[in-house]
């Protein structure tokens, strides 16, 4: 049931184009842009070593594209809700977890594509992945497990508001908090209050996690703080989603 | 004979303009997302990218001031993009096939919903430019101002003419990404983040070929320096180019729209 849920949701992402454009087309897009419009940076005194913007902007990438998937996937899960399509499901003699595990599933698949698909962008244009097969494996364990967290919140927002609209709305939020950690640039080169919340933010701890082995290796500590990071969202969106699907349940 | 076709033309404009402006006042929520977009992108990319102005190459001390006319000009992207797949919306509930009917020329509804979009573009850009003053932005004085926001009006003016041209083309809301996406590689893949020189190969490449390229200098001239004719003419020109190209293209949808 999860997989036949979750396939659908991959299927349903990829057949429209206000769905798949913001997990594939913007974030591809801004890549580009940011790579050639501030890829001088790394010449500022205090930039980590890097072999070229580009490798250290990929991690970012896939975190924005990971977050939008999970947008992507409440804004579905609520058209499904304001279609009766969910209503159906509760009818059916299935677990209702399952319902919210399937869309959830698909979160995850979306939030592997987006690694892959960076991943590959980063080798075509000449990014060096310096963890090796290993570190390139990590980094799309990593994206995958953080869809999935995310995802979590965007169906709890979905299953609470059951309105397609509230959750697209959640879009520039998505921008607010990738912009407020150190997904595009280093935190300590931010300026404030940007560089402060970013050291806080558990974004920067998961896009580091991610960026470590692309630019220089597996490091334990920063894996452990990514993995740390990502069980808090996943559990934050357990009690939400639970709670949300009781909230729905009751109110039919 | 003739003045009264231009009145009649010059009626359907303002009530096409008048319509846009209703949906703003009974619909206020609705221009959240194109106001808080740019602003969004403005306050991010100057926390993140901020640092940038140590780099030798940049000609000014604060990164504000040099962003803030690139914010306002994605701003007006993202409104004439709006009008299209609000002319998209329009479509799909039959509104623009009443409109097709009327004795109203093509050009006349394509005008009225792009100069709608021109005004509407104003409210982005005086809450992102007043964002920017509040964390330090430089005055760029009266004539940067007015430069500044008649760069504003005629992008968001080209943007809807695009948006249009989707719309009309693809007859759904469902080309909304594409609209938006065009215009934001449009404004973006210019010297939206740094000097020319100081941008990666390919993209001075394609910035010194890109048009809006001639937009954001002269937008930008008033807040990082003063204001020239010889930096606002190549302006002035890029959008009367850009224009003409979008707006004949719109117009073509417009007239194969159930021909």
């Amino acid at each position: 049931m999860v997989r036949a849920l979750g396939a659908r949701s991959i299927r349903q992402t990829f057949r429209r184009p206000q769905l798949i454009s913001p997990i594939v087309v913007f974030p591809t897009l801004l890549l580009a842009i940011q790579t050639g419009g501030a890829g001088a940076g790394i010449e500022l005194p205090g930039f980590p070593p890097v072999q070229s913007f580009l490798q250290f902007m990929l991690a970012g990438s896939m975190m924005q594209s990971m977050m939008l998937a999970g947008n992507s996937g409440g804004i579905a899960f609520a058209v499904d809700i304001e279609m009766g399509f969910t209503d159906r499901l509760f009818a059916a003699p299935i677990p209702r977890f399952a319902i919210v595990l399937g869309r959830l599933a698909g979160t995850a698949a979306l939030g592997l594509f987006a690694s892959l698909w960076f991943l590959a962008i980063g080798l075509i244009f000449g990014a060096e992945i310096e963890g090796g097969v290993p570190g390139a494996l990590l980094a799309i364990a990593l994206i995958t497990a953080s869809a999935l967290a995310v995802g979590g919140i965007g169906a709890a927002i979905a299953l609470r508001t059951g309105s397609a609209s509230v959750v697209q709305g959640l879009f520039p939020l998505v921008l607010v908090v990738l912009f407020l950690s150190s997904a595009f640039f280093p935190q300590e080169l931010m300026i404030e209050p940007a560089k402060t919340i970013a050291a806080y933010n558990p974004l920067s701890f998961i896009v580091e996690g991610v960026r470590e082995p692309i630019i220089s290796g597996i490091d334990a500590t920063q894996t452990l703080e990514a993995v740390a990071a990502i069980a808090g969202i996943v559990v934050l969106g357990l009690v939400l989603s639970a709670r949300a699907l009781r909230h729905r349940l009751r109110i039919g | 004979m003739e003045t009264a076709a231009a009145n009649a033309n010059l009626a359907t404009i303002l009530a096409l303009i008048a319509r846009a402006k209703n949906e703003l006042v009974r619909v206020p929520g609705a221009a959240i997302p194109g106001v808080l977009a740019p602003t969004i992108f403005f306050l991010g990319l100057n926390g993140v990218f901020g640092g940038l102005i140590h780099l030798s190459g940049f000609d000014t001390d604060s990164y504000e001031s040099f962003i803030v006319p690139v914010s306002m000009l994605q701003g007006a992207g993202f409104t004439g993009a709006a009008a299209g797949v609000n002319l998209a919306r329009d479509y799909e509930q039959g509104w623009v096939d009443r409109l097709l009917v009327s004795p109203a020329p093509r050009w006349v509804l394509l005008t009225g919903n792009v100069l709608a979009a021109s005004l509407r573009a104003f409210v982005p850009a005086t809450f992102v430019l007043a964002i920017a003053f509040l964390i330090g932005a430089r005055w760029p004085g009266f004539d940067g101002l007015v430069v500044c926001y008649a760069m504003v009006a005629a992008m968001a003016a080209v943007a809807a003419c695009w948006g249009s041209m989707l719309a009309l083309h693809y007859k759904s809301q469902s080309a909304a990404p594409l609209m938006q996406a065009g215009m934001m590689g449009l404004v973006l893949l210019t010297p939206a983040y740094a000097p020319l020189e100081l941008l990666q190969p390919w993209l001075e490449k394609v910035a010194e070929i890109n048009p809006v390229t001639h937009v954001i200098e002269a937008a930008r001239q008033g807040f990082v320096g003063s204001v020239t004719w010889s930096e606002t003419w190549p302006g002035l020109l890029a959008l009367a180019a850009l224009l003409a190209v979008f707006g004949a293209l719109a117009l073509r949808e417009m007239r194969r729209t159930n021909a």
